[in-house]
């Protein structure tokens, strides 16, 4: 087991955003998360890193119990994060950017992770010398991407990467997340709000409902169960 | 109103003359009071005489004014429009070739600032000027580590200032320590105060952490006045020991068994010489702060300051201890501060509560924005027009500040991102660069 959550909590402030979460992350696995705003995705997510830090239940990571870790040491654990809003380095360049993500990893690999995140990702290595903050969204997306490889995670979380993005750069964004898990054998945590693309690609999902994790089964399971398509596949967006 | 300010597209001639009346019309409106009426003494008894031949030339000059302030605008806009257009330089391009300004310009400043005391060696005035210029270059250095690169707002920047200045004023009046042996002592303590700072605004950011700046600066000033028994209180501490050139003191008459620096080099004694030191010596740590903080740029701290500006969240999620960094950029940064404090210190020989007012602070940085937060060239080019402004001012009496602050509205007028806001990349490219554009960009 890469990831397990066993009955987590957290609150912001007097909001109580988890209501007891049980997730399970396989090694190998993408598991998505999916649910309406405000249904507490980004914030499990953002609890893996402490921030907000579980007021109770579990969360082991390879074996070791993280709940109590601060949020930097989870980073060196082989945790890399893919934020919402991409949060790139704007003013910085594109080859700082990533190596800025390369900042815990062994400095003997940098070059051989280089090489492999511009070929995965070409433009980043034609931008190279471009400030981050000129990219376009799409490009900046597979920028955050890039800068979490680099640090050679066991785990990529990806929160709403697909958001604001063009219909091209979606597609290619889900391509590669498909990608990094057949070829690279990455294991892939997905909070979506784009449930459909997320759910085909996925091999197992959760369905969040205000900080409860109200469904649970396989991608095609979800995709065809009828209380997720009335929610989310149907009522509307773009999936 | 907000029409007349901003108008963004060229302007035909009609529109520009009907700007210039609106600006016309809000002067008289303004002038009447203030110009078309004033009071006269009329024996011993006041009375109300008009002035309405000076008010209209006021506004004849207001509307003049406006229409060729928007035709240089507009000029100078279509110009760059045009230049744009044309120009095939890419965006790498541009930035290589401003890089190659900035540092054309760093050589002959630093050419200019070698020389200066050789052509003024009798004029006190302008050597004196040009080292407070440099004393406010390396606070802005020193500000820029914790303002232009990590991004922590500090309003309370000259109390490590004072800090450096109290310690060498204590550490030689009381102590009988000499400059040299104080200045590393006094640097380390202004960086012990810089991380006591850092430590309880950890979790503060932008405007909250500014507050709390502002109030640790004012704190020791307030503990400088109040604490007489160690500061001296308002009366400051005077006689500090100036600092000598390797033990040779800058005086008529060398105390007994010690040479003054005139009879070692056979000079005849001159005031100017201690001056000229000063001067040289202000420049030389000034030099050693630039190269230690570009250095400091290219490490892993340095990249990690720049990420901690840019976002938080996501040094986070990299995995960089966010204290330490926010630590170690308050902990540099006063240091330096520290440094400049001593010298100030050394080269007044009289330091009191005074020279570390919060007007200080804000002056300090105000040279970091209005240089382009993080630029280093910027923050020298911003030194001097803010230390020079004022002193040319002096012909203008009263009008000296009015003149400094429209010179700071007007940079950022025109300079939003400040003088220099272009930033120089880290990292130098290889792969995909040409050899030759390679080897010229490391350096």
């Amino acid at each position: 087991m890469m990831l397990t959550m066993a009955g987590v909590h957290a609150h912001y402030g007097h909001i109580h955003a988890l209501r007891g979460i049980d997730v399970e992350v396989q090694v190998g696995e993408i598991v998505t998360l999916i649910g309406a705003n405000g249904a507490g995705k980004s914030t499990l997510m953002m609890s893996l890193f402490g921030n907000p830090r579980a007021s109770a239940g579990r969360i082991v990571f390879d074996g070791e119990d993280i709940t109590r870790v601060p949020m930097h040491e989870i980073a060196r654990r082989g945790i890399a994060l893919v934020p919402e809003g991409r949060r790139i380095f704007q003013r910085m360049t594109v080859l700082e950017n990533l190596q800025m993500g390369a900042t815990h990893a062994d400095p003997a690999n940098y070059a051989a992770d280089l090489a492999r995140v511009q070929a995965l990702f070409p433009i980043l290595a034609e931008r190279q010398a471009q400030r981050a903050g000129t990219l376009s969204g799409g490009e900046q997306q597979m920028l955050a991407i890039g800068r979490a490889l680099m640090s050679r995670p066991k785990l990529l979380l990806l929160d709403e990467p697909s958001l604001g993005l063009a219909p091209i750069y979606i597609r290619k964004i889900f391509q590669i997340v498909r990608e990094l898990n057949r070829d690279h054998g990455m294991t892939i945590l997905l909070v979506e709000q784009n449930a459909n693309q997320a759910l085909r690609v996925a091999h197992r999902g959760y369905v969040l409902q205000h900080g409860q994790i109200t469904l649970a089964g396989t991608g095609r399971e979800l995709l065809e169960s009828p209380e997720v398509r009335a929610a989310y596949l149907e009522g509307g967006g773009h999936g | 109103m907000s029409a007349i300010v901003f108008a963004h597209h060229s302007m035909t001639p009609a529109e520009r003359l009907r700007d210039a009346g609106w600006v016309a019309f809000v002067g008289l409106v303004l002038g009447i009071p203030l110009i078309g009426l004033t009071t006269v003494d009329v024996g011993g008894r006041l009375a109300v005489d008009t002035r309405f031949g000076l008010l209209a030339v006021f506004v004849a000059a207001a509307f003049s004014g406006r229409l060729a302030l928007r035709w240089a605008l507009d000029r100078l806009r279509t110009r760059k429009l045009a230049r744009d257009r044309t120009s095939t330089a890419t965006a790498a391009d541009r930035a290589r070739g401003a890089q190659r300004a900035v540092n054309l310009l760093g050589w002959i400043a630093l050419g200019a600032a070698v020389a200066l005391p050789i052509f003024y060696s009798d004029n006190r005035y302008v050597v004196d000027t040009a080292t407070t210029v440099l004393i406010y270059v390396m606070l802005g250095w020193g500000l820029n580590v914790v303002v232009g690169l990590a991004g922590l707002l500090d309003l309370g920047y000259v109390a490590f200032y004072a800090v450096g200045a109290y310690a060498y004023a204590l550490l030689s009046t009381q102590f009988g320590w000499s400059f040299w042996e104080a200045l590393p002592v006094a640097g380390a303590i202004a960086a012990g105060f810089g991380i006591l700072l850092g430590y309880p605004i950890l979790r503060l950011r932008g405007d909250y952490l500014a507050i709390v700046t502002l109030g640790f600066g004012e704190i020791i000033r307030v503990i400088l006045v109040n604490w007489t028994e160690l500061s001296g209180g308002p009366n400051g501490i005077g006689s500090i020991p100036r600092p000598s050139f390797f033990g040779l003191e800058f005086a008529r008459r060398a105390p007994e068994g010690e040479q003054t620096f005139a009879g070692f080099f056979g000079l005849e004694f001159s005031a100017m010489h201690r001056i000229i030191f000063l001067y040289y010596l202000i420049l030389v740590l000034a030099l050693l702060t630039h190269v230690f903080v570009s250095r400091l740029r290219k490490l892993p701290v340095g990249r990690a300051w720049e990420a901690l500006r840019e976002d938080e969240i996501a040094c986070k999620a990299m995995g960089m201890n966010t204290t330490h960094i926010k630590l170690s950029a308050f902990a540099i940064g006063a240091m330096l501060g520290g440094f400049a404090g001593v010298f100030f210190a050394a080269r007044q020989g009289f330091i009191s509560p005074e020279s570390f007012t919060f007007t200080e602070s804000a002056i300090i940085l105000a040279i970091v924005v209005l240089g382009g937060m993080g630029s280093q060239m910027g923050v020298v080019l911003a030194a001097t027009l803010l230390v020079l402004i004022p002193e040319f001012g002096r012909n203008f009496a009263e009008y000296r500040m009015l003149l400094f602050g429209m010179a700071m509205v007007l940079i950022m007028v025109w300079k939003p991102g400040g003088l220099l806001a272009h930033r120089e990349p880290t990292l130098r490219l290889k792969p995909l660069d040409t050899a030759a554009r390679g080897r010229e960009g490391a350096r």
